[in-house]
């Protein structure tokens, strides 16, 4: 005797969190019921293997009607459809906008194309992420982005509002979408010890910094975009790298108000010269940040013009913070710099990224 | 002229895509009453249009207003082809017509398609402004409250219980009709559900009208079914109760249907919203004050109205031939005039009630069921208007219920119901109900049968005294077996009590009730017209008798000795019959222990065959023994000489008088005693008894945690919290024994429903320890080998550990004290406070979701990157602290909608801010509990809103698109669930209780990648408050200061 029809229709919806995991993490029916009894939940329950089925397929069901919903979270709480409490409506959408950082590791500053799909293959063999999930995490990132790029103000908060996430994961996807947008390189092997972690809390330095909402906050631009006004100014600060007075004097202003530290041995010995070497690079990199191609490489001019240097000297990251602090600072006092609001707004996140990069 | 209904379409949202090209739609809607249509403008380009149409206002007759359903149809406009419909929804406006239930019908309703389901929501506002009709010879009932309830509603009060009222209206199925052929099925369709909706409205009205004649003003426990009996026509037939309620006033601490003082209605002033209209220029404060009249363009041609007059003086208006029936004693010192005893008017045609919930003292004795089917052959009805066949059929079957009842002593049938299954062109007709003896001092004039008179006795002790036997010990209607009552040892008792009703809230009991259910298939040859009806009435008692014998059975393996609320459903189908019968099981303590059961072989010399038998026999004692420890059946050892005649040989018996006719007529009476051999002696004389010894004890027990019943409460637990939760469950399986036989489909019966009930625990597992309350199963045979079960029931949670009274935690002990606490409290005045509605709905919900922040808020933000957010800080609003926000404001009924959060124009709204988003934008929905129960635990229900019946059809030609059959129901049942919940919030609600689904009929062609199915549910829309905010609320001044007077009369009692 076999069932045909099978259903179960609560007023208020059930929930079960371990399916709804299962679901999630892309598993069909029957492997939800395989990983459900190796659970042990027959023994628990006393039940049988066909009631157990009858019940994923119901939570299946109630899901994959659901999942229409999810696509836009503020409808999960205006629908009729379903009666599920506030909580609940919480959690589904939090744990269906919940991905694999491995997998937004691959996937940041990757245009968000229908070409990069197909490539999810390759990267849910990489990650361990079952395919099913990744394409779904995938089409998390790219709604996400759809929604938002065109939009107004704060990244995180437009994207807290309209997928209702809590503020960490907003956070998290504003710098998906901030990556995605400038589609900064992130895949060079030197970058591969960066961690998603690292590249989202750079990538919130950055938008806290330099985006036009950090200034004004009815600023007309999206977050999502670095406002060009902004990038046109930085190459002023050209002045300090090109004008050798100027590049003396902060030098000297530099070692010379870290004496102490600055004065020891990594920073007088291999380095040499090392502190026009890195001064440098770091106003270039900003000068560079005009062209969209050299956008893409500001990582890894990052890594490759002041991290690998600093790291083959040897310089703890407290070095690191000392020099970044005197060094922002220096440029107050010298004599005929105009520019000491743009270039503290520019090296705030620049430090910022530098130091949480600044790690094995 | 009596009345004008108006209606504004405010706004629509989420509406589908109808213009490919443009990912938009331009929307209108027409407003449909009568004959009578209205159209707003076209929305263009948008999904989410604001309408703020004008008020459409229709002037009709009253008779119109109650049969009519307003119909809203949203449609896209396109200036080249016809017009799209998006979808319908219907309203039915009946709840208006009476003052004390709903003013206004204001909310978001689905747009509901028969192809495409619900697309979109519409925002509506409904209201009557009713005239006041001198004629008496009006077609209309508007006024009188009708109640799917079976106990009197909380917050009324019974004044007089007329008795029974029935009525049904036929009609062509235009799914039959020439027409047909040429329309498409969703035209089809849609006209069904448009003149179901019709239908309904009509019987309505007419039931409304005798009630009127029996100078009611209400109906309860009102039901209402269709039978599609295709080509020969639809019938939509009701019966209930009439009634005379009266509402509580404040001081009314003594309404029989609630049990404490304290827990009493304290309606605030709020709640009493003024009628609007020209209703409210009727209103004497006086009235208002006591709460107690009817509407006011009732009570304009029915003169005789009944009222409390509770200390307002406003006694000089009474008069009339009937009053203050069926009330407590307090109160007729304080009103009845001229002494005259309370009565109870059941001079009526059928003494039948479907009440099944009855106040103390009504019900005096309980014969046992009596049950009538008849099979019938359909034929097509000429003439719509004169329905005369179908009415003869159930008046038959009604006049044999009354002639069995009168066989066992009583003149009273309670629980009544009445049914039907249609397979092609046969009809079997069933009705059922509990021959009952009623308490004289509640009958006016005497006028029931002569029985009565024998039974004017002293009063007999309320818990046992409904056991007591109502029928002539020397004289009876079927053997039986007596002894006196274990309780009061006055009185003759049966030893074992089927009923129909739920058990009396009096009675004792011992230890635990559990769900029964009897199941049993039989083969039956394919035939056409009479033949078949013919075999069909043939197998009928056989049928019962086998159910009966399997009830009996099982009843005895639980070491119970009385059912209550058994519901026995005969199915017909086109190989088979099948029969189900529910029924909750308990030990009485005023019956005899009942004895085990034995069972013997016929060939007593095979020896391994006796082995054989011992072993069963041993299973069956064990079993017997493990479930009155799971039941906690420990009835208190009675010393034998005290009761004065030895414990008898317990001895089957049936309680059950039923018979079958065929349309010729023909009635044989059934004796279902199994002669004279011993019936808890089971012979094992051949295989098929083996099997039924075997079916015996393949029935598992619940799991631990879980109790069952079908009845409204569990007997034996009384401790609810406040949990509940409300499903459907449906299953259709294919039987697909190539060679059936009836062992064979038995099992598999067995076993489809025994699974159901397993799958139904491991769902609610969560819940436990909770109890499936009113768990009602319906049978269908849709075709050849399909069984389709759908099951209705609510999970309630109940604390544990006060369930079994012992080890109670000292926390909890200090809780209960609290608790009575705060009851004694509410004995004095408090002060008066803002509106109890406004804070209700979301509370708990709110606790939870602070619970829940601590849950899913934290381990996300652990997880976030070690950069300072702070700049962030100031300007994002935490995302609890947003949903949260969206949960307050909910607006029932708001009209401000969405403009900022549409992906329509993302540049447009530009930048999102909190500020910026209207409020009503997020308004969340309200939540709306549902229930079959007539309660909701730990709250108290205000207000009855009105009745909801709704039917639905819905259907699709891309059955595996939308998930094969499952996919297809399961969206349908969740559709079904919302468009209730939807009509109940804009009637004001907050839950509907005595929620019925009446009728599921789903068809498929998996061939043709289609199917369709229809869907009746019915209830009662309420608003409820829970007990715990109650407790805090006040209570108005009025009600408080009377609240001595009225647990003072209580003690007097």
């Amino acid at each position: 005797m076999s069932s045909d029809l099978d259903v179960f229709v609560g007023n208020t919806t059930l929930i079960d969190e371990e399916v709804y995991r299962l679901w999630l993490d892309g598993h069909s029916v029957a492997e939800a019921v395989a990983r459900r009894l190796r659970g042990g939940v027959l023994e628990r329950e006393g039940t049988s293997v066909a009631v157990l089925q009858s019940d994923t397929r119901d939570h299946y069901r109630t899901f994959q009607m659901l999942e229409r919903l999810l696509h836009a979270p503020p409808r999960l709480l205006q629908q009729l459809l379903f009666q599920i409490p506030p909580e609940r409506q919480a959690l589904l959408v939090q744990r269906y906008y919940a991905f694999d950082e491995a997998l937004a590791r691959e996937l940041l500053g990757k245009k968000l194309s229908k070409g990069t799909k197909k490539e999810l293959d390759e990267v849910s063999a990489r990650t361990g992420v079952g395919i099913r999930s990744c394409r779904r995490q995938f089409d998390n990132f790219k709604r996400v982005f759809k929604a938002v790029e065109e939009l107004r103000g704060p990244l995180a908060e437009n994207i807290q509002q309209l997928f209702l996430l809590p503020p960490a994961l907003a956070r998290d996807y504003a710098a998906i979408v901030f990556f995605a947008n400038s589609r900064f390189e992130t895949g060079k092997r030197r970058l591969q010890f960066l961690s998603f972690g690292d590249f989202a809390a750079c990538a919130q330095s950055m938008m806290a910094h330099w985006s036009q909402g950090a200034l004004a906050p009815e600023a007309a631009e999206p977050d999502g975009d670095l406002p060009k006004s902004f990038l046109q100014d930085l190459k002023e600060l050209k002045v300090l790298v090109s004008d050798k007075d100027l590049l003396d004097q902060h030098k000297r202003d530099t070692s010379g108000m870290g004496v102490p530290v600055l004065g020891g041995p990594g920073f007088g010995g291999s380095l040499g010269g090392g502190v026009p070497a890195l001064s440098r690079a770091l106003v270039n990199v900003g000068g560079k940040l005009t062209h969209a191609r050299d956008v893409r490489d500001f990582f890894v001019d990052l890594v490759e013009k002041v991290i690998e240097p600093c790291r083959s000297d040897k310089w703890s990251p407290g070095d690191l913070r000392l020099f970044l602090t005197h060094y922002t600072a220096a440029p107050r006092n010298l004599p005929g710099f105009r520019h000491q609001a743009l270039w503290e707004r520019y090296m705030a996140a620049i430090s910022a990224c530098l130091l949480r990069m600044y790690h094995d | 002229m009596p009345g004008k209904l108006k209606v504004k379409i405010v706004a629509g949202r989420h509406l589908p895509v109808m213009d490919r090209a443009s990912d938009l739609t331009d929307a209108f809607v027409e407003v449909k009453f009568g004959n009578t249509t209205f159209k707003t403008d076209v929305y263009p380009k948008s999904l989410n249009p604001q309408w703020n149409s004008e008020w459409f206002k229709f002037e009709v007759d009253d008779e119109e207003l109650q049969d009519e359903p307003l119909q809203i149809t949203v449609l896209d406009h396109d200036t080249y082809s016809a017009n799209d419909a998006i979808g319908k929804v219907y309203i039915d406006i009946d709840p208006l017509l009476y003052s004390e239930a709903a003013t206004v019908i204001s909310g978001w309703f689905p747009i509901y398609d028969t192809i495409h389901g619900i697309r979109g929501e519409i925002n509506v506002v409904v209201k009557v402004d009713l005239f006041n009709d001198l004629n008496r010879f009006r077609q209309s009932s508007c006024g009188v409250k009708f109640f799917c309830t079976t106990s009197i509603p909380k917050c009324y009060r019974a004044v007089v219980i007329h008795g029974f009222v029935e009525e049904l209206v036929v009609n062509e199925d235009p799914e039959y009709q020439w027409i047909d052929r040429i329309r498409t099925p969703r035209a089809s369709n849609e006209a069904r559900q448009r003149l179901i909706s019709l239908m309904s409205g009509e019987l309505q009205r007419k039931i409304g009208l005798k009630v009127l004649e029996m100078r009611g003003n209400a109906v309860v426990g009102y039901l209402q079914c269709f039978d599609l009996e295709g080509e020969s026509g639809l019938v939509v037939r009701a019966i209930g109760t009439a009634c005379t309620l009266d509402k509580l006033s404040n001081t009314s601490a003594f309404l029989p249907a609630c049990n404490s003082p304290s827990k009493e209605m304290k309606e605030s002033p709020l709640v009493h919203a003024p009628s609007h209209g020209c209703r409210s220029t009727h209103n004497s404060p006086i009235h208002t004050a006591t709460g107690s009249r009817l509407t006011q363009n009732f009570s304009v041609s029915v003169p005789t109205l009944i009222y409390t007059g509770m200390g307002s003086g406003s006694a000089g208006k009474e008069g009339g031939p009937f009053k203050t029936l069926l009330r407590q004693q307090t109160q007729s010192a304080l009103e009845q005039r001229g002494g005259s005893p309370r009565r109870f008017c059941a001079r009526r045609e059928f003494p039948f009630f479907t009440l099944t919930t009855f106040p103390p003292g009504f019900l005096l004795h309980v014969g046992g069921v009596v049950s009538a089917r008849s099979v019938k052959l359909l034929d097509r009805i000429h003439n719509p208007d004169e329905p005369e066949t179908r009415d003869a059929w159930w008046a038959e079957i009604r006049q044999e219920i009354k002639s069995h009842a009168k066989a066992l002593g009583c003149h009273a049938v309670v629980g009544y119901s009445e049914s039907t299954s249609i397979c092609e062109e046969v009809c079997i007709l069933s009705a059922s109900g509990t021959a009952a003896v009623l308490n004289p001092r509640f009958l006016q004039d005497g006028t029931m049968e002569g029985c009565l008179e024998q039974r004017i006795e002293e009063a007999s002790p309320p818990g046992c005294g409904f056991c007591h036997i109502p029928y002539d010990e020397l004289n009876m209607p079927f053997p039986a077996h007596l002894t006196y009552c274990y309780n009061c040892r006055k009185q003759k008792v049966p030893d074992v009590l089927f009923t129909t009703i739920d058990l009396p809230v009096e009675a004792i009991v011992v230890g635990k009730g559990c769900l029964i259910q009897a199941r049993l298939c039989r083969l039956k040859k394919k035939a056409q017209a009479e033949a078949n009806a013919t075999s069909i009435s043939n197998l009928l008692p056989f049928m019962e008798y086998e159910v009966h014998t399997q009830l009996m059975n099982k009843l005895k393996l639980r070491g119970m000795n009385a059912l209550f609320g058994l519901r026995i459903q005969i199915t017909v189908g086109e190989n088979m019959l099948m029969g189900l019968a529910s029924a909750t099981g308990v030990y009485l303590a005023a019956l005899p222990t009942p004895g085990g059961i034995q069972i013997a072989g016929k060939t007593p010399n095979d020896g391994t065959y006796e082995q054989h038998i011992s072993h069963m026999q041993k299973k069956i004692n064990d079993t017997i023994a493990k479930n009155k420890e799971l039941y906690e059946i420990n009835p208190p050892e009675l010393p034998e000489e005290i009761i004065g005649s030895p414990i008898p040989e317990p001895r089957q018996r049936s309680r059950l008088l039923r018979s079958q006719s065929e349309s010729s007529d023909e009635v044989t009476e059934l004796d279902l005693s199994h002669g004279k051999k011993d019936a808890f002696v089971l012979e094992i004389d051949d295989t098929d008894a083996m099997e039924d010894v075997h079916s015996l004890l393949t029935d598992v027990p619940p799991p631990s945690g879980f109790y069952s019943c079908n009845t409204e409460i569990m007997p034996g637990i009384n401790n609810w919290t406040p949990e509940i939760q409300m499903f459907t469950a449906v299953r259709v399986s294919r039987l697909s024994n190539i060679n059936p036989t009836n062992q064979t489909l038995n099992k598999n019966f067995n076993d489809l429903c025994e699974n159901l009930l397993k799958s139904l625990y491991f769902k609610l597992r969560s819940m436990v320890p909770c109890c499936l309350c009113h768990v009602n199963f319906t049978v269908a045979l849709p075709e050849d080998e399909l069984v389709q079960i759908a099951v209705t029931a609510v999970a309630i949670t109940y604390d544990k550990n006060q369930a079994l009274q012992a080890n109670k935690a000292p926390t909890e002990k200090s809780q209960q004290r609290a608790s009575t606490d705060n009851e004694e409290q509410l004995q004095f005045p408090l002060e008066l406070s803002s509106d109890p509605l406004s804070s209700q709905p979301f509370s708990p919900a709110k606790e939870a979701l602070e619970g829940a922040s601590s849950h899913t808020g934290i381990p996300a933000a652990q997880r976030a990157t070690s950069v300072d957010y702070s700049s962030f800080a100031d300007r994002c609003n935490s995302w609890i602290e947003l949903i949260k926000l969206k949960a307050q404001t909910i607006r029932r009924g708001s009209i401000k909608t969405t403009t900022s959060l549409e992906k329509a124009s993302p540049l447009a709204e530009g930048y999102l801010r909190h500020r910026s988003v209207p409020s009503g934008t997020n308004s969340t929905v309200s939540v709306v509990k549902m229930t079959p129960l007539s309660f909701l635990p730990g709250a108290k229900i205000t207000k009855y809103l009105g009745i909801i019946n709704m039917f639905f059809i819905r259907e699709t030609t891309s059955l595996r698109e939308e998930g094969g059959v499952s996919g297809f129901l399961h969206a349908f049942i969740a559709e079904v669930f919302a468009m209730v919940r939807a009509h109940v919030a804009a009637l004001g609600g907050n839950a509907v209780v005595s929620y019925i689904m009446k009728q599921c009929v789903f068809m498929e062609n998996p061939n043709k990648n289609q199917a369709q199915c229809l869907i009746n549910v019915s209830g009662d829309a309420v608003i409820f408050v829970r007990e715990s905010e109650l407790e805090v609320l006040p209570a108005p001044p009025p009600a408080a200061a009377a609240q001595p007077a009225g647990s003072a009369g209580d003690v007097t009692t």
